[in-house]
């Protein structure tokens, strides 16, 4: 595996399965980690729930849409619970701000909290760095 | 995130994977090294979306020493092996190289493989055929049990003496001939030379898997990193990027060009992947499967190898069904985005009947059909 050295900045949660998530006040910006844009590549595709935003409810683990690189498609998970608030449009037409801008201009998805005392389950940037580097990453 | 499919170039074996002579250039060059037929070789240095334009728009070079190479000689070499490929060894001339396959009784496909004519003297001829990697055990045994109790055919494994470096792009001449005092020119697709290339003595065929001029340089294993930091040096001005297998596999699909494994395996015949321009059963030689490849061609094949284009946004992937009608009519062998001409698109197998041009088809991606068409076989020709 790559030993490109990966960024995870101090104010965002973390999931196992690579996701992040910024929390501020009862909403959630969601998107996945600089570790998960460089193991997947080229980001060629993103189905993201574009028409469920203001209707779907998410529960944390469930599959939110699907990401594909050249590479390879891998699913996303979403890792606190919610309902959807937006979804990136720019990410239909340019979905290769994922590789560029990871934690900024390729953020997924805005959730509402419904339980947001599960961030409290989520790693912080320490241990997610942690996570990268003890399981084999 | 979880990983649910990936292309071609990921596979899985157990064990201690084999490195090719370039491992250390590849670690020093920054790429990520994936597992390939129990091999760990490069899959991208840079990103496959920029390693794929530099070859082609300029220039790429790849690793391939983890193919296999054997030689075969003898005054039954030429025979021998008319038996064993439904391709017409007999006509190569010296130095020129045929592109062909192996055959099962049943038509099935061993391996495709090149051979190439490396000499002549008297009755004796000399051959080096070049298999694929992960075939290249199953290969070896197939060659040695058919040609056992044979007078005249020496066979020797020559895999791991062999390095192997393509050189591919609209910039390949360039480059190879500032390395080289042997006139590029006079050498035509699918003929090689020997030389040397920066002192290094070297087989020199134009030949590929990109769709785009180039080589590919035969050397001894040893000499293989000499070879590959004189190449990467001299490219340099000319934009040459070390290219990976991830490059390799979008170029090949691209320009149409069947995976083993993947469009040919030992269920599929040559002559079902497309492939009978390459196949001649009346060579006068009773080749292996020739008499099933006859029954295809007179009564009609089971598969046909189609190009499928999606109409709407998603990527396809190997295994994904084709559906007309809600109907699986087949499924995709290969599949991705593909960076030159930018569409989303595969190849795979549907009944003869059923590849109309005009077929109103879907591509199942993760239960959902999404429309798509037959496309016409290669996506991308050089020069259009």
């Amino acid at each position: 595996m790559t030993k490109t050295k990966t960024d995870q900045p101090g104010d965002l949660k973390y999931a196992e399965t690579h996701e992040w998530a910024r929390v501020e006040g009862t909403q959630a910006t969601i998107g996945i980690s600089d570790y998960a844009q460089d193991e997947l590549g080229d980001v060629v595709f993103l189905d993201l729930p574009w028409d469920e935003a203001g209707s779907r409810e998410l529960k944390s683990g469930e599959r939110f849409g699907d990401i594909e690189s050249v590479k390879a498609t891998s699913e996303l998970f979403i890792p606190l619970s919610g309902k959807i608030v937006r979804v990136n449009e720019a990410l239909r037409d340019k979905p290769e701000l994922v590789n560029g801008d990871p934690y900024g201009e390729g953020w997924m998805l805005v959730i509402e909290l419904s339980d947001p005392a599960e961030t409290e389950k989520l790693m912080d940037a320490g241990a997610y760095t942690a996570f990268l580097e003890t399981s084999g990453h | 995130m979880e990983e649910v499919s990936n292309m071609s170039a990921d596979s899985t074996t157990t064990g201690a994977l084999k490195r090719t002579p370039l491992y250390d250039q590849h670690k020093e060059l920054g790429a990520r090294l994936v597992e390939f037929a129990g091999w760990e070789m490069p899959v991208q240095y840079s990103g496959v979306i920029e390693e794929h334009r530099a070859v082609r728009e300029r220039a790429g070079l790849f690793d391939v020493s983890h193919m296999g190479e054997f030689t075969c000689v003898g005054e039954g070499a030429l025979d021998f092996l008319q038996s064993m490929v439904p391709n017409d060894v007999a006509k190569l001339t010296e130095n020129q190289a045929l592109y062909t396959q192996l055959c099962y009784p049943d038509g099935g496909t061993v391996d495709d493989l090149l051979i190439y004519h490396t000499g002549a003297n008297g009755n004796t001829n000399e051959y080096m055929l070049v298999v694929n990697a992960g075939t290249t055990e199953k290969d070896w045994t197939w060659f040695t049990e058919h040609a056992a109790g044979r007078e005249g055919v020496a066979l020797t494994n020559v895999s791991g003496q062999t390095g192997l470096i393509a050189l591919q792009g609209p910039r390949a001449e360039a480059i190879l001939q500032s390395l080289t005092e042997t006139p590029l020119g006079e050498i035509i697709y699918y003929h090689s030379l020997l030389g040397a290339v920066a002192g290094i003595s070297c087989r020199i065929s134009r030949t590929g898997y990109t769709g785009e001029d180039g080589f590919e340089l035969y050397s001894a294993w040893d000499d293989a990193p000499a070879l590959w930091d004189a190449l990467l040096s001299a490219g340099a001005p000319h934009g040459l990027l070390p290219a990976g297998l991830g490059a390799r596999d979008t170029l090949r699909l691209e320009a149409g060009y069947c995976l083993y494994g993947h469009e040919l395996t030992d269920e599929i015949s040559p002559l079902e992947a497309g492939l009978g321009w390459t196949v001649k059963l009346n060579k006068g030689v009773d080749v292996l499967g020739r008499e099933a490849l006859l029954a295809q061609k007179t009564n009609g094949m089971l598969r046909k190898l189609v190009g499928v284009k999606l109409l709407d946004r998603g990527v396809p992937r190997e295994g994904y069904p084709i559906l007309r009608a809600g109907e699986q009519i087949g499924a995709l062998t290969s599949g991705t985005m593909l960076p030159t001409v930018g569409i989303a698109a595969g190849m795979g197998y549907v009944a003869p009947a059923d590849a109309q041009p005009d077929a109103e088809i879907a591509v199942e991606i993760r239960g959902k059909a999404v429309p798509a068409t037959f496309a016409p076989l290669p996506f991308y020709k050089r020069g259009h």
